[in-house]
């Protein structure tokens, strides 16, 4: 896998995951292409594409754009169902999901992705252990009673 | 307020956060600056940050960067909560570093610290927060730090989750450094990951990936994993849909783990054990039987888990090349060519271009044809229909070519414009490697060039007319079917240069009651004023071809080129052809005329240069080798046997009087074509024209460079392309001016020039020079400089070697002249000095400067000089004496340096 990046359906970008070593300006160039090119597509098209040497694999889910790019001996299906296992993930830990959920909640969609996929190879396809994972982290953090003491600036 | 926030979430980011969004560009630019500010104040501020709130400003930051902006401060606060006690605040610090790697050398070193404390802190959540960094930067320096750390990890006696971190870290530092990845001990035992009857599934899934990875590399090392791996997908096939528990998707036992498995067996030749190959096909049997039950759910994951290991099990299939699962494997994949949902189409025709290029599943392939031209049709998604057109390319053969060709030609009217270019190119491949009956092909080629005009490229064009000059049973054919097609009121401009040149080589042979000359003369030329000037220079070669063919049009056609939009054309091309051919056509008798303006002779046979540009298009490995080869086989009969290939040279000369198309189609494109002019130039098109012809003249010209040593400027070396001017002057260094000049009206192409001092010469003489521009345009003349210093004495001059390619590759080598003299600076003296010093120096002398009075002779010449190189001053002085009466000169040199006045007497005595 080369890189993963959520966006909504006005383009804008939600989160950017890089798998491969790349400069700022190639990354922009990269959503730029990404975000033309999927918003671009009708809808009941296939959710694959030829970009480059990369597949593009892309799915819709609400107003979020969940787009892969990774190499061409990968294989297409198996890419969509990480893309949806990682949805079924945020939604575990959101509750039902949306993408405000993931605005202001963006690090945790960073972690949540870190304990499933790493180096852009899937690490752990057990929904219960990454939950389990994240839940473990989660209990070294505090109540929504500090966090509402907590300073709002 | 935010509207969700769980877990430790942070309140002032989340204000921030609602703040920014729904704003315009200014204001939301306006507020990151204001929280730029305050965060950098904080940052600067005495009071020392507590941990929450520098993990708050180091989350703004990353947030602020993630919109877009840049950051350039806040690394270091990020890397002081690496260190960090609290999970949470060490988790920030990571993620701002994994995607705000800075290659700062200082912040690497604090960076590569913090995580090697985390690495031994034997804290398995901070091992894998620190694993995760290294695999999300994973730069050299990582690699350096820590590859040999992270196999001890891996091995070691950890909790899962590392060692399912440890696994991929590695996998991605060997990808970004394998050669800091040892191979050692630890290779053996991750192989044996496999092996674990009770292993928790979550690691095999991530070491897989790794041994995957080395064993491509290094496989000899990892074979033991083949029948392991068998073993262990023979498991999981066989397993009831519940027996993996949480690692079941979606009804499907281990997908994720299945197809890595198929992938790892992909980097290896099918096992050789009997048992353990039989074993795999029964997989792989399992799993094309799976594909036929009805799904156990509704759900697209359903079908979308156990199709990926479907795909991956034929992409197994394929690569081990079985007849048998070829050719179920093929069934499979028809049935999903009409399935409802169109990821399926798309994979089915796309796996099904590698089967068609076996040939025990070539056939199976073909039986779809219909389906997939129905998909070429129909399909609502240009992908998809893209896809189509590759598998009818590849299933494409004599038995059906007829079929695809067409399809493919119907296609294209409707085709979308960004592959319109290689759909061009493919139905011209095929229609030239599968033609049986060549007028088939003409046909074909026209209407591509009627259809899609504008993306036929040149080489398509080229290469139809180099097939109908080599076969003549096509040739009247095509002249006839040409005719017809320029009779249409707009037809393309490819059309009509095809038009003008078939017509002008066999024009005769349809000349027939409709297609009389004039009437094939004024259909051409109605077309000659929509033409760019390169058509116009074609056509104009036309007609010149055509008062030999016709001597009938020689009066109107002189007429034409007579006229002042010809003979006055401000392009001087078209006014060279048109003034040349007039004349030649109002001296030349009627034996010469039908000589110089011979038909074609047959062209060399050559690989189709249209292939060559589809696979630059799709890029290496786009067209499989089997293709290559088939296209060269078939190729050689579509040129008519390689035995008629005449040679280029003789062809290129004895038609000098329409060089410009010939080279074309030789695919020599010169910008500027080759004025005519017959006689004269004919040895210098041999050159210029054949890529086949004699080799490149002079591969080291030798001049002795004698001629120079008194001389300062001059012609250094000259043939029919290339002249090489010379001039030199000395201050303090020689400083050497070298002007190429291109004698031919055709650009040089990768002019290279290098100087080098051979033996020697390398610690005596020191040369420097700017690289010349690589293009010299006919005619034109490009200057370099040389700035040579002399280090000490020397002997042996430079060499200056020179490559381009003017029609074929050109190789000079010359000596330049560059002499010990050169570095002399004159002296005066008087002659009591100068007998003084004539006696200090014992030996022979030479000097440079001419002195009067001061030999009591006057009849002698005294000169004096200083040889200046870098290591010394050689002083010299010389003495000739002339005997008029004995018609002899005695020259006597003396130098306070033997091998200088050694040389500078060889030198001078060549003089006389």
């Amino acid at each position: 896998m080369r890189f993963l990046l959520l966006f909504s359906r006005q383009g804008k970008l939600r989160l950017q995951k890089w798998y491969t070593p790349l400069t700022e300006r190639e990354k922009k160039k990269i959503i730029r292409d990404m975000t033309t090119m999927v918003l671009a597509r009708q809808p009941r098209s296939c959710n694959f594409l030829h970009w480059k040497d990369l597949k593009i694999i892309y799915k819709r889910y609400a107003s979020l754009y969940f787009c892969l790019g990774v190499e061409s001996q990968e294989n297409e299906l198996l890419a969509l169902e990480v893309i949806h296992r990682y949805v079924e993930l945020l939604d575990k830990y959101f509750g039902n999901v949306c993408e405000l959920d993931i605005i202001f909640n963006f690090e945790k969609a960073y972690f949540i992705l870190d304990e499933f996929l790493m180096g852009g190879e899937v690490q752990e396809t057990s929904k219960q252990t990454i939950n389990r994972c994240i839940e473990n982290s989660d209990m070294l953090q505090e109540t929504m009673e500090e966090y509402m003491s907590k300073p709002a600036f | 307020m935010p509207a969700v926030s769980k877990g430790d979430g942070m309140r002032g980011l989340a204000v921030f956060i609602s703040d920014i969004r729904n704003k315009s560009k200014e204001a939301e630019i306006k507020r990151i600056n204001k929280e730029l500010a305050n965060i950098r104040s904080k940052f600067k501020g005495d009071k020392a940050l507590d941990g929450y709130s520098k993990k708050k400003y180091v989350c703004k930051l990353l947030f602020i960067f993630l919109l877009g902006h840049d950051i350039d401060f806040g690394h270091m606060e990020a890397v002081n909560l690496l260190s960090s006690n609290k999970y949470t605040e060490k988790q920030i610090g990571y993620l701002f570093i994994s995607v705000l790697v800075n290659s700062n050398s200082e912040l690497i070193r604090l960076i590569n610290n913090a995580i090697k404390n985390d690495l031994s802190s034997r804290n398995p959540t901070f091992m894998c927060l620190a694993l995760h960094c290294i695999a999300n930067v994973g730069s050299r320096e990582m690699a350096e730090a820590f590859a040999s750390e992270i196999p001890r990890i891996l091995v070691a006696d950890t909790m899962d989750s590392v060692k399912q971190s440890a696994a991929l870290c590695l996998l991605r530092l060997y990808k970004t450094s394998p050669d800091l990845v040892l191979m050692g001990e630890w290779t053996s035992r991750v192989v044996h990951l496999l092996n674990d009857q009770h292993m928790f599934q979550g690691v095999v899934t991530a070491a897989i990936s790794l041994i995957t990875c080395l064993s491509q590399k290094n496989p000899d090392e990892f074979k033991t994993c083949v029948s392991l791996a068998v073993s262990r997908l023979s498991r999981i096939v066989s397993s009831a849909s519940t027996d993996l528990q949480d690692y079941t998707y979606y009804f499907v036992p281990a997908p994720w783990l299945s197809c890595k498995l198929l992938r790892l067996l992909q980097c290896y030749p099918p096992p050789e054990d009997g048992a353990v190959k039989g074993r795999l096909v029964e997989c792989l049997e399992t799993i094309l039987n799976k594909a036929q039950e009805p799904p156990k759910s509704k759900k697209v994951q359903h079908s979308n888990a156990k199709n990926a290991i479907l795909f991956e099990a034929i992409s197994l299939i394929i690569h081990y090349d079985e007849p048998n699962l070829l050719v179920r494997a093929c069934n499979q994949l028809g049935q999903f060519l009409q399935h409802r949902e169109t990821n399926l189409r798309y994979l089915a025709l796309e796996s099904m271009c590698t089967l068609a290029s076996s040939e025990f599943s070539h056939e199976a392939v073909k039986t779809h044809i219909e389906t997939v031209i129905n998909a070429l049709k129909t399909e609502r998604d240009v992908s998809v229909r893209q896809r189509a057109a590759d598998l009818l390319y590849a299933m494409c053969d004599r038995s059906n070519a007829k079929q695809i060709v067409a399809e493919m030609l119907s296609y294209l009217e409707t085709a979308d414009y960004s592959i319109r270019e290689e759909m061009v190119l493919k139905v011209a491949i095929l229609a030239e490697k599968y033609a049986v009956d060549y007028s088939w092909y003409v046909d074909t080629i026209l209407n591509l060039i009627r259809i899609a005009g504008d993306y036929v490229s040149e080489e398509v064009w080229y290469r139809v007319i180099q097939i109908v000059i080599n076969r003549d049973d096509v040739q009247g054919y095509a002249a006839k079917t040409v005719f017809e097609a320029l009779q249409a009121p707009a037809c393309h401009e490819n059309m009509v240069k095809v038009g003008g040149y078939i017509l002008g080589e066999f024009g005769n042979l349809i000349a027939g009651d409709p297609r009389s000359p004039l009437v094939q003369f004024n259909l051409l030329h109605s077309k000659f004023h929509l033409c760019s000037v390169p058509t116009r220079a074609l056509l104009l070669s036309a007609y010149i071809k055509f008062i030999n063919l016709f001597p009938e049009t020689k009066v109107t056609i002189q007429e034409v080129l007579r006229c002042d939009s010809q003979i006055r054309n401000s392009d001087v091309e078209l006014q060279q052809r048109a003034v040349e051919y007039l004349k030649l056509s109002s001296i030349a008798s009627t034996d010469v005329l039908a000589t110089v303006l011979e038909e074609m002779p047959p062209f060399p046979e050559r690989e189709s240069s249209i292939l060559a540009k589809l696979k630059k298009k799709k890029g290496p490995g786009a067209v499989s080798v089997t293709e290559l080869d088939d296209s060269k086989r078939e190729g050689g009969e579509l040129n008519g046997g390689g035995e008629r290939a005449a040679d280029t040279a003789a062809m290129a000369a004895s038609n000098a009087s329409t060089p410009s198309p010939s080279a074309d189609l030789l695919g020599i494109r010169s910008s500027a074509p080759m004025g005519a002019a017959p006689a004269a130039a004919g040895s210098l098109l041999v050159d210029v024209f054949s890529e086949a012809g004699p080799a490149a003249p002079a591969a080291a010209v030798n001049n002795d460079g004698f001629l120079f040593v008194c001389k300062n400027n001059g012609v250094l070396f000259e043939n029919q392309l290339l002249q090489i001017g010379i001039k030199s002057e000395y201050r303090q260094n020689l400083r050497m001016y070298l002007f190429y000049g291109n004698k031919t009206s055709v650009q040089f192409a990768s002019f290279s020039t290098t100087v080098s001092c051979p033996g020697e010469l390398t610690p005596q003489l020191n040369v420097q020079s700017k690289p010349v521009e690589p293009l010299v345009e006919g005619g034109a003349q490009i200057q370099q400089v040389l700035n040579i210093e002399c280090l000490s004495d020397f002997s042996d001059a430079p060499l200056l070697n020179i490559k381009f390619y003017g029609g074929a590759l050109q190789n000079l080598t010359l000596k330049l002249p560059v002499t010990i003299n050169k570095f002399f600076q004159p002296t005066e003296m008087t002659s009591q000095d100068f007998f003084q010093r004539w006696k200090q120096l014992s030996l022979l002398g030479l000097g440079s400067a001419l002195l009067d009075n001061v030999d009591p002779n006057p009849e002698n010449y005294v000169c004096a000089g200083v040889i200046q190189t870098k290591g010394q001053q050689v002083g010299c002085l010389l003495r000739l004496e002339p005997n008029a009466q004995a018609q002899m000169y005695r020259l006597t040199l003396r130098c306070s340096k033997e091998s200088v006045s050694k040389r500078l007497c060889e030198l001078l005595s060549q003089q006389f």
